[in-house]
C-alpha cells in the first residue's frame, strides 16, 4: 500500500511539472503548441492529478494512515557542513484537502479559460502561467520542508504578477502586477527570514522534525519564547502579504485587473489562502505564545472589520468580491488564533469554492440580479446595517469615505515607504551625478549608441 | 564536478587526458596566446571581416579552455618558463572553472555583436582584454598579477579615447587601483607592523575600487554610459576585483579588514539594489544590478567560512552567466530601440516574445529564482550569512528582494505597457539567439541540477582554506575559518 501511495504522490507532483516543462520549453523555443493540444494537456494533467489525490485520500482513510511522506532526497547537499536542500512532500490531513480543492478549482478555471480565451493572442502565455501557478501551489501546499515551501511561494508570486499583467498593452494592469510583485517580495523576504531563523534555532529544515515528528495538527516546537515571538511576527508579516491582510489589503482589488478566470481562482480563491495555510501549517509556533495568538487574532479581526466595511461600498463587483474574500480570510485567521484549526480548514475550502463561483458569475451579475428580481417579483433588499443608521450623518460620510478609499492603505504605503525610498535614492543619484561631473571636468555629453 | 568532470588537482580520474603530448604541451599558455594572436591580426579594424576573425579566435580559445577543464589537464611545460624561467601558471580548483566561464562570456558577447554594432565595437581590444583576463586568472604570482590587471585597464581606456569621451573618471579610479595595488604589495613584504597595516589598507582599497564597492563605484557608471555596452559587460563580468581579493588580500587579511570589506560590500549590495530600482537609464540600471550582485559575491568571500566561500563561488558562476546573458539581451534590445529610457513603456513583447522570455529568465536567474542557477547560490549565501550573523542574512535578503522588484519593473517597462508601432522587423538574429539560448540552457541546467556546481565550489573553497592555513598559519590574524562549524558571531 505504501508503494501505491508513493506512486500516486509522484503522479500528483509530477504531472503538473511535466506540463509546465512541455509548455515552457516549447514557448521558449518559439514553437508553441496548438490551442487544442494545450487544452487537452491541461485537462489531462488536472484530471490525472485529481484522481491520484483522491486515490491517496481513499487509501489514507481505508488504512487509517494519517500521513504519507514523499522523500525525494537532497536536491543539493554538502554533507560535512550539514547543508542540504531537502525536497520532501507531505500528504496529510491538511495538505490533501487543499490539493483536492486546488485541482478541482484549477480544472474548472482551465476549462472556463479555454473557452474564454480561445483565439486570444495571449492564450499560450496564460496557460504557461497557469501551469506555473499550479506547480507553485502544489509545492506550497505539499511542502515538507521550508525550502520546498519557499520554492512554491516564489512560483506562485511570479505567475500571479504575470497573470495580473495579462492585458499587458495597457499600463494599469502592468503597474498593478508590479505592485503585487513588490508586496509578494516583501512577504517572501519576511518568510525567508522566519524560515532561516527556525532553521538556525532548531537545526532542522523539515516541518516534521521541527514539529517533533507529529502529524498535523499535533506537534510542538522547541524554540524559546523570544525566538518564537520573532519568528511568529515575521510569519504574520509574510501571511499578511500573501493573504491581503492589513496593511497589504490593497493588492487584491488590484489583482482583479487580470483576466476573470485568473482573478477568480488564483487570487480570490487560492493564493489568498496561502498565508492562512502557512499559519495553519506552522500553527505550533503560535500556540506556544499567548502574545502571538493575541496579535494574530487582532490582525484577523481588524482585517475582517475593515474589509467588511470596504466591500460594502465598492463600486465594481470584482473589488467588492475581493474585499469580501479579505474579510473571510480575516475571520479564518481569527479561527486559527483561537486554535480552531479544523474549522479554519473547512472555512478555507468552503470559501474558495463559493468565491470562485461568485467571481466567475461576476460578468453576468446584472443579468443574475434581473433574473432574481423577476423571480421574486420585486427589488432585492439593499438596506444598511443597524449600527450605520445609528451614526450621525457626518460620521456616516467619514466612514463612507474611509471605506471607499479602502482605508487609505495604499496611499499610506506610498507616503510612508515608497515615496521616501524613491526620494532618498533619487537624491543619491543626484549626488553621484554631481560627483561624476566634478570628476569628469566637463559637462556630460548626450549618450552615444550601443 | 561530479565524478571527474571538472578540474581536480593531481587527479587520477579516468577522464584525465593522457599521453605525453597532452601533458607536456603548454596548452594553458596557448589559451592565452590565441586571443593575443587574434588581437595582433585584426588590430584596429572594425569591419565585418574583423568580427569573423575575432569570433574564430575567441571560439577556439573557449573550446580549448572547456576541453582543458573537462579533461582535468594539468599545467605542462611553459614557453615562458622554458624561455625566461618564469613559472607563472598556477591552476587550482578555484581558478579552473573561472577560465572556461570567462572564455564563454567573451565568445558569446562577441557572437551577439551583430548589425551596426560591429562598426562601433572594438574587436581587437576585446581579444586583448580576453588574453589579459585569462592570464590574470591563471596566475597567483602577485607581481605578475599586478602587471596583468594593470595592463587590462588599457583596452577600455583606449576605447573611451577612440570614442572621444573623457577618460578622467575611469583614469583616476584605475590609477588609484594600480597605485594602491603596487604600494600594498611592496609594503606587504616588510616585516614591521605599521608597514603591514598600511599594506592591508592599500590592498583593501585596491580591491574595493576594482570591485566598484561604494563609494568607489562611479567609474563603472561612467564607463557604462560612455563606452560600448559590450565592452563594459566584458570589463565587469570576469570580476577581477574579487579574484584579486581572493589571491592577494584574503590570505593575509586581519579581521578588521575583513569586516571593513564585508561592511562596504553589504552596503554596496543594498545601495546598488535601491539605485537599480529608481533608475531611468537602462545601462545604469544594469550597472547597479551587476554591482549589487558582485558585492554579494564579495560578502560571501569575506564571510570566510567554508559555506560562505562555497556560496561566493557558486554566486560567482551564477552572476557571470545570468547577468552576462541579461546584459546581452538588454544590449540586443538597445540595438533596436536606442538607449533605453526606463521612465516610459516600450511594449516590445509582441515584436520579440522569445527575447522577452529570455530577458525575464536571465533577470530572474540573477536574483536567485527557483530552478535557475542563481537559486542555490542565493540560498547558500543567505544560509551562511545567517550563520555568521542574522543581521548580515537579513541585509542580503533585503538586497535580493529589491533586485527582484527591479528586474520585473524593467521587464514591464521594456516589453509591456503599450503597443509598439514599427515597420522595422525587430526579431532577434540567429547569432543573438545562439548566444542567449546557449547561456539560458546553462542557467536552467545549473538550476535543475546544481549538485556538481556546489560540490566543485565546495572543494575549491576547502582547498583555498587549506592552502591558506598551510602557507600562512595565522601569522596575520587572518579571519579565515576552515573548521567544521560555521563561526557564529
Amino acid at each position: 500500500m505504501s508503494t501505491m501511495l508513493t506512486y500516486l504522490a509522484a503522479i500528483v507532483v509530477g504531472c503538473p511539472i511535466l506540463t509546465l516543462v512541455i509548455l515552457g520549453l516549447s514557448g521558449l523555443l518559439h514553437r508553441p503548441l496548438p490551442e487544442a493540444w494545450v487544452d487537452r494537456l491541461t485537462k489531462f494533467h488536472v484530471t490525472v492529478g485529481l484522481l491520484a489525490t483522491l486515490g491517496i485520500l481513499g487509501i489514507m482513510i481505508l488504512t487509517d494512515h494519517p500521513m504519507e511522506v514523499m522523500d525525494l532526497g537532497n536536491f543539493v547537499e554538502i554533507g560535512q557542513k550539514h547543508f542540504h536542500f531537502h525536497l520532501e512532500f507531505i500528504f496529510d490531513r491538511l495538505s490533501v484537502p487543499m490539493v483536492l480543492m486546488t485541482f478541482v478549482l484549477v480544472g474548472v478555471i482551465g476549462s472556463f479559460a479555454n473557452i474564454y480565451l480561445q483565439g486570444d493572442a495571449g492564450y499560450y502565455r496564460f496557460f504557461v502561467c497557469f501551469s506555473m501557478f499550479l506547480v507553485g501551489l502544489l509545492f506550497a501546499f505539499l511542502a515538507g520542508t521550508i525550502e520546498t515551501l519557499f520554492l512554491g511561494w516564489e512560483l506562485v508570486g511570479l505567475s500571479s504578477a504575470l497573470l495580473i499583467a495579462y492585458f499587458h498593452e495597457r499600463k494599469a494592469p502592468v503597474e498593478n502586477g508590479l505592485r503585487v510583485w513588490g508586496i509578494y517580495r516583501v512577504a517572501d523576504a519576511a518568510f525567508l527570514m522566519a524560515a532561516l531563523m527556525m532553521h538556525h534555532m532548531t537545526d532542522q529544515g523539515e516541518f516534521l522534525r521541527m514539529l517533533s515528528q507529529q502529524p498535523w495538527p499535533q506537534g510542538q516546537t522547541h524554540m524559546d519564547a523570544w525566538t518564537s515571538l520573532t519568528v511568529g511576527i515575521l510569519l504574520l508579516v509574510a501571511a499578511s502579504g500573501k493573504s491581503g491582510l492589513i496593511p497589504f489589503s490593497g493588492w487584491l482589488p488590484r489583482a482583479m485587473e487580470g483576466l476573470t478566470p485568473s482573478s477568480a481562482v488564483f487570487y480570490g480563491a487560492l493564493s489568498i489562502h496561502l498565508g492562512a495555510y502557512l499559519l495553519l501549517r506552522l500553527g505550533p509556533v503560535f500556540s506556544e505564545s499567548v502574545l502571538l495568538r493575541v496579535l494574530m487574532f487582532g490582525l484577523g479581526a481588524s482585517t475582517a472589520i475593515f474589509a467588511a466595511m470596504t466591500s460594502r461600498v465598492q463600486t465594481d463587483v470584482k473589488s467588492a468580491l475581493a474585499y469580501s474574500s479579505v474579510c473571510q480570510v480575516g475571520i479564518i485567521v481569527m479561527e486559527i488564533a483561537l486554535g480552531l484549526w479544523y474549522l479554519a480548514l473547512v472555512h478555507i475550502i468552503g470559501h474558495a469554492f463559493l468565491r470562485s463561483l461568485q467571481l466567475l458569475r461576476a460578468p453576468t451579475l446584472l443579468r443574475d440580479y434581473r433574473t432574481l428580481e423577476n423571480a421574486i417579483g420585486g427589488r432585492l433588499a439593499n438596506g444598511q446595517p443597524m449600527w450605520v443608521s445609528g451614526l450621525e450623518k457626518n460620521r456616516q460620510v467619514q466612514w463612507y469615505r474611509f471605506a471607499l478609499e479602502r482605508g487609505y492603505m495604499d496611499s499610506m504605503i506610498d507616503h510612508l515607504m515608497l515615496k521616501p525610498f524613491c526620494r532618498l535614492f533619487k537624491t543619491f543619484e543626484r549626488i553621484e551625478d554631481y560627483w561624476l561631473k566634478a570628476l569628469d571636468g566637463r559637462s556630460s555629453r548626450p549618450p552615444q549608441d550601443s | 564536478m561530479a565524478q571527474g568532470i571538472g578540474w581536480t588537482q593531481q587527479s587520477t580520474a579516468p577522464r584525465q587526458l593522457t599521453g605525453i603530448f597532452v601533458n607536456t604541451f603548454p596548452w594553458y599558455e596557448l589559451v592565452i596566446w590565441i586571443p593575443l594572436l587574434g588581437f595582433l591580426w585584426i588590430r584596429a579594424s572594425r569591419t565585418q571581416r574583423a568580427r569573423e576573425v575575432c569570433l574564430i579566435f575567441s571560439a577556439v580559445t573557449m573550446i580549448l579552455s572547456i576541453l582543458l577543464y573537462l579533461g582535468n589537464v594539468q599545467p605542462g611545460s611553459s614557453w615562458l618558463g622554458s624561455w625566461f624561467g618564469w613559472n607563472l601558471i598556477h591552476i587550482d580548483q578555484f581558478s579552473a572553472p573561472l577560465i572556461p566561464l570567462t572564455a564563454l562570456i567573451y565568445f558569446l558577447t562577441l557572437l551577439a555583436t551583430v548589425g551596426h554594432k560591429t562598426q562601433l565595437f572594438p574587436f581587437a581590444g576585446a581579444l586583448l582584454g580576453e588574453s589579459l583576463t585569462l592570464a590574470t586568472l591563471w596566475t597567483d604570482t602577485h607581481w605578475w598579477m599586478i602587471l596583468l590587471v594593470s595592463l587590462s585597464v588599457i583596452p577600455m581606456w583606449l576605447e573611451l579615447k577612440a570614442r572621444g569621451e573623457s577618460t578622467r573618471v575611469y583614469g583616476i579610479h584605475q590609477a588609484i587601483f594600480i597605485v594602491c595595488l603596487v604600494l600594498g604589495e611592496f609594503l606587504s613584504v616588510r616585516l614591521n607592523a605599521p608597514a603591514m597595516n598600511m599594506s592591508v589598507v592599500l590592498l583593501t582599497i585596491a580591491v574595493l575600487v576594482r570591485s566598484g564597492a561604494f563609494p568607489f563605484h562611479l567609474w563603472r557608471i561612467d564607463m557604462f554610459q560612455k563606452a560600448s555596452f559590450g565592452s563594459s559587460i566584458l570589463t565587469v563580468s570576469p570580476m577581477l576585483g574579487a579574484y584579486i581579493c581572493m589571491r592577494m588580500v584574503l590570505p593575509s587579511e586581519p579581521d578588521w579588514a575583513l569586516h571593513a570589506i564585508s561592511f562596504l560590500s553589504l552596503a554596496t549590495s543594498v545601495y546598488a539594489a535601491g539605485m537599480a530600482l529608481v533608475q531611468s537609464d537602462g545601462r545604469r540600471f544594469f550597472c547597479y544590478l551587476f554591482l549589487s550582485h558582485s558585492s554579494l559575491v564579495l560578502v560571501g568571500l569575506e564571510l570566510a567560512t567554508p559555506i560562505g566561500l562555497t556560496a561566493a563561488l557558486c554566486m560567482w558562476l551564477s552572476v557571470g552567466l545570468a547577468l552576462t546573458s541579461y546584459g546581452i539581451t538588454l544590449r540586443c534590445i538597445e540595438a533596436r530601440v536606442g538607449r533605453i529610457d526606463l521612465n516610459r513603456y516600450y511594449g516590445l513583447y509582441n515584436h520579440m516574445p522569445t527575447m522577452a522570455a529570455f530577458f525575464l529568465l536571465t533577470g530572474l536567474a540573477s536574483v536567485g529564482f527557483p530552478c535557475t542557477i542563481g537559486f542555490i547560490a542565493g540560498e547558500l549565501l543567505i544560509e551562511s550569512a545567517m550563520n555568521y550573523s542574522p543581521w548580515i542574512g537579513w541585509i542580503v535578503v533585503l538586497a535580493t528582494a529589491l533586485n527582484g522588484i527591479a528586474v520585473l519593473r524593467v521587464y514591464f517597462r521594456i516589453f509591456t505597457g503599450t503597443k509598439h508601432a514599427t515597420t522595422i522587423p525587430m526579431r532577434s538574429q540567429i547569432e543573438e539567439r545562439i548566444a542567449i539560448v546557449g547561456l539560458s540552457i546553462l542557467i536552467l541546467a545549473g538550476g535543475l541540477y546544481p549538485q556538481p556546481e556546489v560540490e566543485s565550489s565546495y572543494k575549491a573553497a576547502m582547498h583555498l582554506l587549506e592552502e591558506y592555513h598551510r602557507e600562512i598559519p595565522q601569522t596575520h590574524g587572518s579571519g579565515l575559518h576552515s573548521d567544521g562549524q560555521e563561526q557564529a558571531h
